[in-house]
């Protein structure tokens, strides 16, 4: 029968992880629970370090013979780059209080998937190479060796993690087990080992300007095929120009908007807006990518990658630029794109053309989010809403980790959804806002072949769908981030079926009573709006 | 087929049930302690002690899918439920474990789980509580049964999801056919 602890024992139960037996356990690597290799010529199109064949499925990882070196010496470097890294790897008292906040350890049990034990992955070989402690007292002081073992534990776990940073809010020190993770992954990626579904966007990014690898003239053509059916819907042809020099705003969203359902109809809310607002803007086929997948690789390819939004703000002659609903890109843009690749002096700071509100926050990055922009609009009442339009629609909202808990984006989605849906439930509370769950597919893991682990990462936020679908009877739910529109839409509909996912400006654009427009029957998915159904 | 289940309507049964209700509590508790035996010890103490309901949503569907179950064993016009309990379990257990027998082997777990929970009754049974019991093994084995249906349903959506997933991804684009110029950068090809 179970040898469970007795009830006295459980009163004062204790999430700390054991201090070594957890090294003696090495990682199995279960199908379904990681994702296919990089490919050689990704890593190639990037100048990665190691370009080869190979799989995780073989014992031979094909590495440099001095492998253990390379990835030494870049803890050591990076230990010395970053101060916040010395101080993570030192700081930790083991309480354990982040243990069981993670999406992944609630959803696969798995205790390497508590925060503080993926910390000790790296933490171990820290103390052990660094600390004089550790160096003495090896395994007595929770260091060990750095082998073969090790690195293949690292790459199953640090990509088992999607820099949500949901367990740093818990932390009473702040420790940030994304940052962590990053650097996980950026020494790994000294020896070629990243994965096929963030370097292939990647390279693909690098070479033609977004992750799809789409060429200019697909670009355009799927933006104007969105056209035809706007115009059937609303009667009105938006029309969208492409890299035009002089436009006022150069707008820039995750390439998912463009090509992947739901998010393309969060994209023709975006044409519609712009086109009742009259705003002099323009798309770029060359910066035509808002997402940025060297972020879950190393921030060297992060910021190749992110160089493209200035240079073409600069090259069109823009004067701000905005930013479509998306979640790390926005991380990217508010916390690196300003070191990396500015000062982007050449612009201004964003003005609102219809409002004339002036975004100070952006002063420095010269970019703001289409959620605060579409916000001030309507607190400016400059737009004619019909929220009835999404009577058919009961509502909750995912807060993404990137724009809610990490750029505190909480109240802008919130004031315009109000605005645009009658029937709206928040989820319970340790859910939302900054203490949201992870979609479970965050970080560049949003894969196929890694689909059990995204299902149980995905648990702790679909459960709580579930539970307000049963209450409340939602039936969307709403978020502003492209890998959420993808990946919720996947994760929902294994935990709670029948609820599905829209993006903020897919509301908006069905709300927004435009000029001259004919009577709309229809949402923009093509679904008969509440009391046309006999229409259709 | 009818695998003999018990019927609530039988009065042969209601002496084992009557009894199996006030120990209730007991045998779920014990049940749900076997469950956690496929966890290690820290994550087991985790589940079973944290009781916010989204902060631990496993061990709270775990919980509520076999309370259904027993309550369904005990009262027959309830097994249109079953599923639906099973379901609260093996949605979590499918992902969680690939091999079936593992992930079911909870249901047959129960049998011993009411033999401890009956141990001084069936001391002292005159044969009655034991071929009671004997029909109950035999609901239980058709809720196992009804579990393999469960577990597969499961697992077949996970592979559902993964092509609905890519045609979600592409299906804009295949619409404009010959503009697509390189597919393989979307990668998930090794499987
Ligand atoms: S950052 Fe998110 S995914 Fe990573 S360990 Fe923390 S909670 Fe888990
Ligand atoms: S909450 Fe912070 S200090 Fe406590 S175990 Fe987790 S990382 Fe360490």
């Amino acid at each position: 029968m179970a040898k469970q602890p007795k009830p006295e024992e459980l009163a004062k139960v204790d999430y700390t992880p054991p201090m070594t037996a957890w090294m003696d356990t090495p990682a199995v690597l279960k199908p379904g629970n990681f994702c296919n290799a990089a490919k050689e010529k990704s890593l190639q199109l990037l100048d990665m370090p190691n370009p080869r064949t190979w799989s995780a499925k073989d014992d031979d990882w094909k590495l440099p013979d001095n492998w253990k070196e390379i990835v030494l010496e870049g803890l050591r470097e990076r230990l010395d780059k970053y101060r916040s890294l010395r101080v993570f790897m030192d700081i930790c008292v083991r309480c354990g209080a982040c243990a069981d906040k993670c999406h992944f350890f609630i959803g696969t049990g798995d205790p390497k998937n508590m925060p503080v034990l993926r910390a000790e992955l790296l933490r171990s070989i820290y103390r052990k190479e660094f600390t004089t402690a550790g160096k003495i007292l090896g395994r007595f002081a929770g260091a060990r060796e750095m082998s073969l073992d090790v690195l293949k534990e690292w790459w199953y776990y640090f990509f088992q993690c999607t820099e949500c940073r949901r367990c740093s809010v818990f932390c009473p020190y702040g420790i940030d087990q994304a940052e962590i993770t990053m650097v996980g992954r950026e020494l790994l990626n000294l020896l070629g080992l990243n994965i096929d579904w963030i370097m292939g966007p990647a390279s693909a990014c690098y070479h033609k300007g977004n992750h799809l690898g789409l060429e200019p003239h697909t670009f355009k053509s799927s933006i104007e095929f969105f056209l035809d059916d706007i115009e059937e819907i609303t009667g009105i042809r938006p029309e969208p120009t492409f890299n035009r020099k002089g436009a006022e705003i150069l707008f820039v969203t995750p390439s998912g908007d463009v090509f992947a359902d739901p998010g393309t109809y969060t994209c023709m809310g975006y044409l519609l807006l712009f086109h009742e607002l009259g705003l002099d803007y323009t798309w770029s086929t060359y910066a035509s990518e808002g997402g940025n997948f060297g972020f879950f690789t190393s921030m060297d390819v992060a910021q190749k990658l992110n160089y493209k939004i200035y240079a073409e703000a600069k090259r069109l002659g823009v004067k701000w630029i905005l930013g479509g609903e998306c979640g790390h890109m926005w991380r990217v843009l508010n916390q690196y794109m300003d070191t990396w690749n500015g000062p982007a002096d050449f612009l201004e700071v964003p003005t609102s053309p219809i409002t004339g509100t002036r975004f100070d926050a952006a002063k420095s990055t010269k970019m703001i989010h289409i959620a605060e922009f579409t916000a001030d609009l309507m607190r400016h009442g400059k737009l004619k809403l019909d929220p009835s339009r999404n009577d058919n629609k009961i509502l909750t909202w995912h807060d993404s980790c990137n724009t809610a808990r990490g750029m505190g984006f909480f109240e802008e989605p919130r004031y315009v959804l109000k605005k645009v849906v009658n029937n709206f439930y928040e989820m319970p509370e340790n859910t939302i806002r900054e203490k949201t769950f992870c979609c479970g597919s965050g970080s560049g893991l949003n894969a196929s072949e890694n689909m059990d682990i995204r299902l149980k990462g995905g648990l702790p936020r679909a459960n709580a769908v579930k539970y307000v679908n049963e209450k409340f009877g939602v039936n969307f739910v709403g978020n502003i981030c492209a890998i959420d529109r993808a990946a919720l839409t996947t994760s929902i509909d294994y935990w709670a079926p029948g609820v599905r996912v829209t993006g903020l400006h897919e509301l908006v654009g069905n709300a927004l009573v435009m000029e001259g427009e004919k009577k709309r029957t229809s949402d923009l998915r093509g679904e008969p709006l509440p009391g046309c159904e006999a229409e259709e | 087929m009818d695998y003999g289940r018990v019927s609530g309507s039988e009065p042969n049964c209601m002496e084992l049930k009557r009894i199996l209700l006030t120990k209730k509590a007991f045998i779920l508790n014990r049940w749900f302690d076997v469950i956690l035996e496929a966890y290690p010890s820290e994550t087991s103490r985790f589940i079973q002690t944290q009781s916010d309901r989204f902060a631990n949503p496993v061990g709270h569907s775990i919980r509520k899918g076999l309370e259904g179950l027993f309550d369904t064993l005990i009262d027959e016009k309830r097994s249109g439920e079953i599923s639906g309990f099973l379901d609260d379990i093996l949605r979590i257990r499918a992902i969680q474990e690939p091999v079936a027998s593992r992930a079911l082997s909870f249901i047959f777990d129960l049998k011993a789980v009411l033999r401890k929970s009956l141990e001084d009754e069936l001391e002292n049974d005159d044969g009655r509580l034991m071929q009671e019991l004997s029909a109950v093994d035999s609901a239980v084995d058709e809720q196992a049964l009804l579990g393999f249906d469960v577990y597969m349903k499961c697992r077949e959506k996970v592979s559902e999801l993964k092509s609905q997933e890519i045609r979600r991804n592409t299906f804009r684009l295949l619409q404009q056919a010959r503009l697509v110029t390189d597919l393989t950068t979307l990668g998930g090809e090794e499987s």
